[in-house]
């Protein structure tokens, strides 16, 4: 009974993205989390400037979004080219694929320098939005 | 003949010539006409409050700016196109900002300006003008070096959560767009400029910040060391561009 409360926080921790993701080949093939992710809020974060960012380096089939980036390849299609299991490799920590990528690192806070006060110790994306987008970059298909 | 033949070995290396670009040549057509017309570029306004102050004593017992440096167009020009420079009792290099709030409190007994004062990028401005058309040139102080070296290590760190070094923006894709903006080479040649985003006048350092928030890093704190460095080496980089201060940006 004494040591109820510690196992559950542990349980809610690993719940909550503490997972350890292993990486198999050049992808991690086991999602974050327990739910599946939700292709439209996935969406949502893809376009968004504030959450998902992607849209400054990308272009994609977003017709609403006039600003888009010309420093990476365009995401139209990333769901044909990569498998589940690759896309959340490369959001989890680009680096791990190529050590020089500009790719900001979504799921890992490894090794990063004078992080601003408002995001020490956060990562860019949650487990959960790690999952939505890759539920939607999947839908992107040739 | 040889003439002839040291005139053509040359040609190449003038004709690979200089890749570098000023900001400004990124502009709209609009927004560069701005800076060019004296009567249009709102940054003379600062210019023309740095001007008044340069000529007005801080108080009735103290001397003006101009009573110890007389015709700025004289004794200042060049000097912004220096900046940077080392002073031998910070035992450092010091910005301009720096320089002229040291001769605040050093030479006229007043409480030194605020960063990003009204008054401070006046004189900032001011002093600009009183190098632009001028090469920039850097300090020569070998004394400096290990200070302009720290400054490009910084430049080539990456870092805040988003882990990106100036140099991966600003070298490796400078002319690309980062969602609307076209990422310029980073040549502080128009500093302070006036932005029409901020619907102000900012500094070379304040725009520094905003990069640095940008990549979700802390922003060194005004007239911090590494701040100063950074604008050496920047300095550096752009040795021989033109200073086109009063700058205007979008
Ligand atoms: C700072 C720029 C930048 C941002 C922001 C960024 N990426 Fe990338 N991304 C790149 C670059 C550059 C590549 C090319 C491979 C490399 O250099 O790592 C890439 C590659 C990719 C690829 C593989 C390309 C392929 O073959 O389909 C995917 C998928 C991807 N990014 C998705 C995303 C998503 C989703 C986001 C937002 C959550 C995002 N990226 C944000 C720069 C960026
Ligand atoms: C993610 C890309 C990125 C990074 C990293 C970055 N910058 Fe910038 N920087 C920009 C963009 C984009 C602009 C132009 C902004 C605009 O036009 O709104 C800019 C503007 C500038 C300018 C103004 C140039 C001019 O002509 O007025 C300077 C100087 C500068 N950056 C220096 C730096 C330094 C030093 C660092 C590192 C501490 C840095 N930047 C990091 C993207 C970046
Ligand atoms: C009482 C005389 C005096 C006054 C008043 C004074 N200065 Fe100075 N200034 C100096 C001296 C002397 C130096 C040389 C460095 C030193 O000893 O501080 C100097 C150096 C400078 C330099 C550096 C020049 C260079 O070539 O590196 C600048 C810029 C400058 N002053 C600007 C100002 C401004 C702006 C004001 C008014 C806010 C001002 N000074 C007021 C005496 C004065």
């Amino acid at each position: 009974m004494k040591f109820l409360p510690e196992t559950v926080l542990a349980l809610a921790l690993l719940a909550g993205g503490a997972q350890a993701q292993v990486v198999v080949g050049d992808g991690i093939p086991q999602p974050l989390t327990e739910t599946a992710g939700d292709p439209a809020r996935g969406r949502a974060i893809v376009a968004s400037r504030q959450r998902g960012l992607c849209l400054l380096c990308h272009t994609g089939p977003f017709p609403e979004e006039r600003f888009q980036g010309n420093l990476a390849p365009t995401l139209a299609g990333a769901g044909s080219r990569s498998t589940p299991a690759q896309l959340r490799l490369r959001l989890v920590d680009p680096r791990r694929l190529n050590p020089d990528s500009i790719m900001p690192p979504y799921f890992s806070t490894e090794g990063l320098t004078r992080v601003g006060a408002n995001w020490v110790a956060k990562t860019v994306l949650t487990a959960q939005e790690i999952e939505d987008v890759i539920a939607f970059l999947s839908t992107l298909r040739e | 003949m040889r003439r002839l033949a040291c005139l053509l070995l040359l040609l190449p290396a003038a004709a690979l010539a200089d890749e570098r670009r000023s900001g400004s040549t990124y502009m709209s057509a609009e927004t560069q006409a701005m800076q060019k017309d004296d009567t249009a570029n709102p940054g003379m306004l600062w210019v023309q409050d740095g001007a008044a102050l340069w000529s007005r004593k801080p108080a009735a017992d103290k001397k003006a700016c101009a009573d110890c440096h007389g015709d700025a167009a004289a004794s200042m020009k060049g000097v912004a196109a220096r900046y940077p420079a080392f002073d031998a009792e910070q035992g450092r290099p010091v910005d301009l900002a720096t320089r002229i709030n040291l001769c605040r409190e050093k030479h006229q007994q007043a409480a030194p300006f605020a960063a990003e004062s009204e008054s401070l990028l006046g004189l900032s401005a001011w002093l600009g003008l009183q190098s632009r058309g001028l090469p920039i040139s850097p300090d020569p102080d070998p004394r400096s070096e290990p200070f302009r070296e720290a400054g490009r290590r910084l430049y080539e760190q990456r870092m805040g959560q988003l882990n990106f070094a100036c140099a991966q923006c600003h070298d490796d894709n400078a002319g690309k767009r980062l969602a609307g903006s076209v990422i310029p080479q980073a040549h502080p040649t128009g500093y302070p400029i006036y932005r029409l985003e901020w619907q102000g006048m900012g500094s070379l350092q304040r725009r520094l910040r905003n990069c640095m928030t940008g990549v979700r890093a802390e922003p060194f704190a005004y007239g911090a060391p590494e701040m100063v460095e950074l604008e050496l080496f920047l300095m550096s980089r752009a040795a021989g561009m033109t200073v086109e201060t009063p700058g205007v940006r979008p």
